[in-house]
C-alpha cells in the first residue's frame, strides 16, 4: 500500500504541488504559529481537535449510562452517579460537539474558500472564538472533575435552582462562554457571507453548505443570547437567591421552560442545518449533477431556521400549557416538516440520471437521508398532540432526536470530514475501512435507537437508572448496538490520523467536484487562492469536469472497478 | 406477544385505544414515506451506478416547479389533518367529563401520596374502579414530576405552586405502571407505583378494609373551621354579630368569573383559590379590603388540596342537594356507595 | 451588488491604507464588514436584553400592583438625572464620531473622554442607588425587608431590578473599558476621513446601551406613576 503512495506522488505531478507552501507549512510549524493564528483554515484544525476530544468524552459518558442500563436494577453505579452521567452525555455532546461541531470546523474552513474570500471577516475574532470554546470546556471540564451536575442538559428549573446538590453554577459559566464562542462564529460567517463574496458569486451561486451555514448563523446569534440570558439567571436565582423561577420564591418554573426551549429547540437546527448543507455538497459532487431544486433547498434552509423560533411549545403539551397555546404550536411545528421533506425529496430527485459513486462520503450522506427521514417523521409524530401526551418525556423522545443528531449531524459530520479531508490534509484515507466504517456506524446506530423508540411507545420514561424487567431485551439490543456505534466511530479517527502520515497525497480536486474549494490546491495556500478567482458559472455545473480523464484515484481506482 | 418481550402496551381505556389508532396511522404513513425513500435510493444508486470514468450526470434543465409542489402540499396536507386529529385526541384526554370523580395527587421526592374524595390516603398506588371516570387534581411540594400511566397513554406535568389535572377512565381491571416522566433527582426511577384498577364490588371490599376517617370535604369544612377561615368568609347565611361581612361569601365561587380590584377578571380554578390563601394580597377582589393574612407554612400541602376541595364543593353542595331531591343526582353510582373509610397501606399489589 | 461596487473601489484606490487588513480589498469593503459585524452584535444583544425584558414584562403583568409598590421605593430623582447624562453621553459619543470623520484628533480625543466621564457618572449615581438598597434592606437574600403589602413581589421585583440594571451596568463598564482602548489611536491621530470605524461602531455600541436604558427607566423607576 505505502509503496503504491509513494509511486503515484512520484509519478503525479504531485512534486511541483508540494514545493508550493501551503497553509499548513507556510506559517511553520512552531506552537505560536498554530497558537495564535489567525487563518481560519488553522483555526478550523484547531477545533477538529478540540472538539475531537470532547466528541470521545461525551461519548464515555453515554457509554457508562448505556452501561448501567443492561441490567433492570442498580448494578453498577448509584442513581446520582447515574444522573450525572447522562448530564455530562447531554451537555458535552450538546454544547461542546454538536452546536460547534459542523460550523467551527467545516465552516470554518470552507465557507471563506466556498466564496473566494482570502479569510473570515473578523479572523481576531474566530481565534478569540475558539479560545472561549476551551475556556467553557475549562469549565465544563473543572465541573466533571468536582463530581459533576445532575440537572439534566436541560436545567430545568426549580431542580436546577434549588433542590440540585451538584455543580449546576460551574457547569452554567462553562455553557455560558461557549456560547459566545458560538455567538462569534455565527456572526462572523454573516459578516462574510454578506460582504467577502468573490467577483461574480452571487447569492443563488453559493453551495449549499454556504446557504445552510447563514441560516445556522442566524439562529446562533438570535437564540443563544436567550439562552444565555436564562442560564445566568438560574445561577444568579441558585447564588443569590433571586427569585424568578422558583415558585418558593415567587418564580414561575415554567418561564425557563419558555426561555429555555425558544432557544434550544432553534438549536437543534443549529446541529441538523449544517449537516443538511454538507449533505447537499455531498449528493450534487457523488451525483455529478447539479442539486434538484437549487433555490427551494436554499430557501428551505431559511425557511427552517425562521420557524424553528415559533415551535418551542411544543415541549410544553403537557406541562400545563393552555391547550389553545398547544395548538397553535402544534401546527407551527408540523410546518417545519414542509422545507425538511422539500429537501429529502429534492436530495433523492438528484439521484434520478445521476452518475453515482460509492465512494464513503456518498454511503453518509445516503445513510443520512435514511436516518433523517425517520427523525423528521417520528418528530411530526411528537408535534401531534395526542401522540405527544403519550410518548412525551420517553425513550420515544430520546430515539427521535438522536435519529436527528447522530443519525442526522453526525453522519453529516464525518461525510463532510470523508469529503473534504483530501482538501484540508492533503491526504486520502483507505476507502476499504472507511467504508466498513461507515456501515458499522450506520447499523450500530439503527440497532442502538430504533429499539428505543419501542422502548418509548411501551412508556419507559428516560432518564431512568432502574426500569421494569420487562424492558431489559430492547435496552440490552440498545447496549450491543452502542458498542457497535462505538467501534464505528473508533475506526475513521484511527485511519484518518494514520492517513496523515502514510495516506496517498490528494490532487486538488480528487472526487471530481465542483466549488471553489476545489480549484485551490490541497491543502490550499495560506491565502486560499493564489490569484483571486472570479465566479462565471452556477453552483455544481459538471458539464466542465466531463472531459477532464486526469482526476485521480482512489476515483480512477473505482471506476476501475466498475469497467 | 411474550410477556418478557412487550414490543407494543397493554390499552386499558379508551383514550389509550384512540392514542393508538392516530399512532399507528402514523406509524404507516411513516414507513410508506421511508420506504418510498428508501427504494428510491436504492434504485437509483444501483440503476445510475458510475459506469465510466469522468462520467458526469444529466445537464438537461429540469423544470422542477410543479415536483416541488407536489411534494410540498401533499405532506402539508397531511401534517395539517393529523395535526387537527391529534388536537382532537388531546382535547379528550385533556377535559374530563362531567362525571369524573376527583383525585388529589401531590408528588413529593420522590414519592406519589393519594387523597381519595372518600378520605382514603395512599402513597405510590392508586385504587379506582373500573368504568369510572376519575380525575386527578396534582400539585408538587417541591420540584417538578409528572404523573405517567402509559397503559391509558395520558400524562401531564405535576408543578409546585399550582394545580394541573389528567382524567382516564380505566375500561380493563389490572395493575398498571405509575410512573414519573419529569426528572426529578437523585431517585427519579425509583419514583414508581402502581394504578390498581379493581371491579366495583373489589373496588369497595378494598375500601371497607381500612379505618375510619373524615372524607375530604369533611376534613376541608374542618380545617376551614379551625382556621377561622369562616369568621371573614361567612358559610352559609349566618351573620352572628349583624355586622357586615369582611370577606366574600365563598358559595359558588369556584368556577365563576371573578371580578379584581385591578379591573380585570379571571375564572376562578384551583389555582386562583390556592393563591388566595397562600398569597392573599396577590389578587384582591374588587369591592374588598385586602385584611387577609397569608396561610403560608400554616398548611401542609394535603391539608391545602383539602381546603380547595372543601371550597371547590361549596357552589355545588346546594346545586347538588337540589338535583338529587328533584331525583335525579349527578353522582355516580360508585361514589354515593362509596364507603367513607378506607384504608392506609392496603396497597400493597405488586406492580408488573 | 456588493461584488459589483466592492470591485469598482478597488479600482478607485489602487494604493494601500495602512488600517488596511489583508483579507480586505478595499478599506471601504472592511468598514462595511465592521459596522454590519456590529450590527449583528447588536441583535444578539437585543435578544440577549430581551429575555429578561421577557421575564420582567411577564411577572409585571402577572403582579402589577406589587410591582407599583415596589417601584415606588425606587429615587426617581436620580433614575431621571441618569437618564439625563446617559443622553448627554450618546451626544458626545456622536460628537466624537463625527471629530473622527472629519479628521479632527482633539475633538476626538476631547469627546470620547466626555463620553467616559459622562459614563463613570452614570456608573457613580447608580452606585449611589444600590448603596441605598443595601441600606434599606432592599436587596435580595436572607436580609431582605419590605414594609408593604407585598413583600415577596418586591422581592422579586428587586430581583429583576438588580439582574436588569447590573447587566446594563456591566456593559457600560465594558464600555468605558473600549473607549480607553480607543483613546490611544485616537490621540495618535489614525483616525480621518478614510477611516474612522473603530469609532463609529464603537458609537453604536454605546448608543444602543443608552437605549437600553430608555427602555429600562419608564420600566422600572415610573410603574404607576402619573
Amino acid at each position: 500500500m505505502s509503496t503504491e503512495v509513494k509511486a503515484v506522488s512520484a509519478a503525479g505531478g504531485a512534486v511541483a504541488e508540494d514545493a508550493r507552501p501551503n497553509y499548513l507549512t507556510g506559517g511553520g510549524w512552531d506552537w505560536k504559529s498554530w497558537l495564535l493564528t489567525k487563518d481560519h483554515k488553522r483555526i478550523g484544525i484547531l477545533y477538529v481537535i478540540s472538539i475531537t476530544l470532547f466528541f470521545f468524552l461525551g461519548a464515555l459518558f453515554a457509554l457508562l449510562v448505556r452501561l448501567e442500563l443492561l441490567t433492570p436494577g442498580l448494578d453498577m453505579v448509584e442513581p446520582d452517579t447515574f444522573n450525572r452521567f447522562f448530564t455530562m452525555h447531554g451537555i458535552v455532546m450538546v454544547f461542546f460537539f454538536l452546536v460547534p461541531s459542523i460550523p467551527a470546523t467545516l465552516g470554518n474552513f470552507l465557507i471563506p474558500l466556498m466564496i473566494g474570500a482570502k479569510d473570515l471577516a473578523f479572523p481576531k475574532i474566530n481565534l478569540a472564538s475558539w479560545y472561549l470554546y476551551n475556556v467553557g470546556g475549562f469549565f465544563t471540564l473543572w465541573a466533571i472533575a468536582s463530581g459533576g451536575v445532575d440537572t439534566g442538559w436541560t436545567f430545568y428549573t426549580p431542580f436546577s435552582t434549588t433542590y440540585s446538590n451538584s455543580y449546576v453554577v460551574l457547569s452554567i459559566v462553562g455553557i455560558f462562554v461557549a456560547g459566545f464562542s458560538s455567538i462569534f462564529t455565527g456572526l462572523n460567517f454573516i459578516v462574510t457571507i454578506h460582504r467577502m463574496r468573490a467577483p461574480g458569486m452571487t447569492w443563488f451561486r453559493l453551495p449549499l453548505f454556504v446557504w445552510s451555514s447563514y441560516a445556522t448563523s442566524l439562529i446562533i446569534v438570535l437564540g443563544t443570547p436567550v439562552v444565555a440570558i436564562a442560564l445566568l439567571l438560574v445561577a444568579a436565582e441558585r447564588l443569590f437567591r433571586l427569585g424568578i423561577f422558583d415558585p418558593a420564591l415567587g418564580g414561575d418554573p415554567v418561564l425557563f421552560q419558555h426561555l429555555f426551549w425558544f432557544y434550544s429547540h432553534p438549536a437543534v437546527y443549529i446541529m441538523i442545518l449544517p449537516a443538511m448543507g454538507v449533505i447537499s455538497e455531498l449528493i450534487a459532487a457523488f451525483s455529478r449533477k447539479r442539486l434538484f431544486g437549487y433555490h427551494f433547498v436554499a430557501f428551505a434552509s431559511i425557511a427552517i431556521a425562521v420557524l424553528g423560533f415559533l415551535v418551542w411549545g411544543h415541549h410544553m403539551f403537557v406541562a400545563g400549557q393552555s391547550f389553545y397555546s398547544g395548538m397553535v404550536f402544534s401546527v407551527l411545528s408540523m410546518l417545519v416538516a414542509i422545507p425538511s421533506a422539500i429537501k429529502v425529496f429534492n436530495w433523492t430527485a438528484t439521484l434520478y440520471k445521476g452518475s453515482i459513486s460509492r465512494e464513503t462520503p456518498m454511503l453518509y450522506a445516503l445513510g443520512f437521508i435514511g436516518l433523517f427521514t425517520i427523525g423528521g417523521l417520528t418528530g411530526v409524530m411528537l408535534a401531534t398532540m395526542g401522540i405527544d401526551l403519550h410518548v412525551h418525556d420517553t425513550y420515544f423522545i430520546v430515539a427521535h432526536f438522536h435519529y436527528i443528531m447522530v443519525g442526522g449531524a453526525i453522519m453529516g459530520y464525518l461525510g463532510g470530514l470523508h469529503y473534504w479531508w483530501p482538501k484540508m490534509t492533503g491526504r486520502l484515507y483507505p476507502s476499504f475501512w472507511s467504508r466498513i466504517s461507515a456501515i458499522l456506524v450506520f447499523v450500530g446506530f439503527n440497532l442502538t435507537f430504533f429499539p428505543q423508540f419501542l422502548l418509548g411507545y411501551l412508556g419507559m420514561p428516560r432518564r431512568y437508572a432502574t426500569y421494569p424487567p420487562e424492558f431489559q431485551v430492547l435496552n440490552v439490543l440498545s447496549t450491543a448496538g452502542a458498542t457497535i456505534l462505538g467501534i464505528g466511530y473508533l475506526l475513521p479517527f484511527t485511519y484518518l490520523f494514520w492517513s496523515l502520515k502514510y495516506g496517498q497525497r490528494a490532487s486538488a480536486n480528487p472526487w471530481g467536484a465542483t466549488g471553489l474549494e476545489w480549484q485551490t490546491s490541497s491543502p490550499p495556500p495560506t491565502e486560499n487562492f493564489v490569484t483571486p478567482p472570479v465566479v462565471t458559472t452556477e453552483p455544481y455545473d459538471f458539464r466542465d469536469l466531463a472531459p477532464q480523464p486526469s482526476i485521480r484515484s482512489p476515483l480512477s481506482r473505482e471506476e476501475e472497478e466498475y469497467a | 406477544m411474550w410477556p418478557d418481550l412487550p414490543l407494543f402496551p397493554e390499552a386499558a381505556s379508551d383514550v389509550a385505544r384512540q392514542v393508538d389508532t392516530i399512532y399507528l396511522t402514523w406509524v404507516a404513513i411513516s414507513a410508506f414515506f421511508s420506504l418510498l425513500i428508501a427504494a428510491l435510493i436504492v434504485v437509483f444508486f444501483i440503476h445510475f451506478r458510475r459506469r465510466r470514468q469522468g462520467e458526469i450526470g444529466d445537464t438537461a434543465d429540469v423544470h422542477t416547479l410543479p415536483l416541488e409542489l407536489t411534494w410540498s402540499l401533499i405532506p402539508l396536507v397531511i401534517v395539517l389533518a393529523m395535526a387537527g386529529w391529534g388536537m382532537k385526541v388531546f382535547f379528550v384526554a385533556w377535559r374530563a367529563p362531567s362525571d369524573a370523580v376527583e383525585y388529589w395527587v401531590t408528588g413529593k421526592q420522590w414519592m406519589w401520596k393519594v387523597q381519595h374524595p372518600s378520605g382514603v390516603r395512599e402513597i405510590n398506588t392508586l385504587h379506582v374502579p373500573v368504568g369510572q371516570a376519575v380525575k386527578l387534581t396534582m400539585t408538587s411540594e417541591d420540584t417538578i414530576h409528572d404523573f405517567f400511566v402509559p397503559a391509558f397513554r395520558v400524562k401531564a406535568d405535576v408543578i409546585p405552586g399550582r394545580y394541573t389535572s389528567v382524567w382516564f377512565r380505566a375500561d380493563r381491571p389490572g395493575t398498571y405502571h405509575l410512573f414519573c416522566a419529569e426528572y426529578c433527582g437523585t431517585e427519579h426511577s425509583l419514583m414508581r407505583g402502581s394504578v390498581v384498577v379493581l371491579p366495583a364490588e373489589e373496588y369497595e371490599r378494598w375500601l371497607g378494609t381500612g379505618q375510619v376517617g373524615p372524607t375530604m370535604r369533611a376534613s376541608g369544612a374542618e380545617l376551614f373551621t379551625r382556621l377561622a377561615c369562616d369568621t371573614c368568609h361567612r358559610v352559609g347565611e349566618a351573620a352572628p354579630d349583624g355586622l357586615p361581612a369582611r370577606a366574600p361569601a365563598l358559595e359558588g365561587v369556584f368556577g365563576s368569573q371573578v371580578a379584581l380590584q385591578s379591573g380585570r377578571t379571571l375564572i376562578a380554578d384551583e389555582t386562583y383559590i390556592r393563591e388566595s390563601i397562600l398569597d392573599p394580597q396577590a389578587k384582591i377582589v374588587a369591592g374588598w379590603q385586602p385584611i387577609m393574612p397569608t396561610f403560608k407554612g400554616q398548611v401542609s400541602e394535603e391539608q391545602l388540596n383539602a381546603l380547595v376541595a372543601y371550597v371547590k364543593s361549596m357552589g355545588s353542595e346546594a346545586a347538588a342537594a337540589g338535583a338529587a331531591g328533584a331525583g335525579g343526582g349527578d353522582m355516580p353510582a360508585t361514589f354515593e356507595t362509596m364507603p367513607e373509610t378506607a384504608p392506609l397501606g392496603a396497597n400493597d399489589e405488586g406492580t408488573r | 451588488m456588493p461584488d459589483g461596487h466592492a470591485t469598482a473601489a478597488a479600482a478607485a484606490h489602487p494604493h494601500h491604507h495602512p488600517a488596511l487588513q489583508h483579507h480586505f480589498d478595499t478599506l471601504e469593503q472592511q468598514k462595511e464588514a465592521s459596522s454590519f459585524g456590529m450590527w449583528v452584535f447588536l441583535v444578539t444583544e437585543i435578544m440577549f436584553f430581551g429575555g429578561l425584558f421577557c421575564a420582567y414584562l411577564i411577572y409585571r403583568g402577572m403582579r402589577y400592583e406589587g410591582f407599583a409598590e415596589a417601584s415606588h421605593e425606587l429615587d426617581v430623582v436620580l433614575g431621571t438625572v441618569n437618564t439625563a447624562v446617559l443622553i448627554g453621553s450618546s451626544l458626545t459619543m456622536a460628537m466624537a464620531v463625527w471629530a473622527a470623520q472629519t479628521g479632527r484628533r482633539k475633538a476626538t480625543v476631547g469627546f470620547l473622554l466626555a463620553t467616559g466621564a459622562l459614563g463613570l457618572t452614570f456608573l457613580g449615581i447608580k452606585l449611589v442607588e444600590y448603596a441605598e438598597k443595601f441600606h434599606h434592606h432592599h436587596v435580595p437574600g436572607e436580609s431582605f425587608h419590605w414594609a408593604g403589602r407585598f413583600p415577596d413581589v418586591a422581592e422579586q421585583f428587586y430581583s429583576l431590578y438588580f439582574a436588569m440594571t447590573g447587566l446594563h451596568a456591566i456593559h457600560m463598564i465594558l464600555g468605558i473599558a473600549v473607549l480607553i482602548w480607543l483613546l490611544v489611536p485616537a490621540w495618535r491621530g489614525r483616525f480621518d476621513a478614510a477611516y474612522h470605524n473603530p469609532v463609529e461602531i464603537f458609537g453604536l455600541y454605546w448608543h444602543f446601551v443608552d437605549i437600553v436604558w430608555i427602555f429600562l427607566f419608564p420600566l422600572l423607576y415610573l410603574i404607576g406613576r402619573h
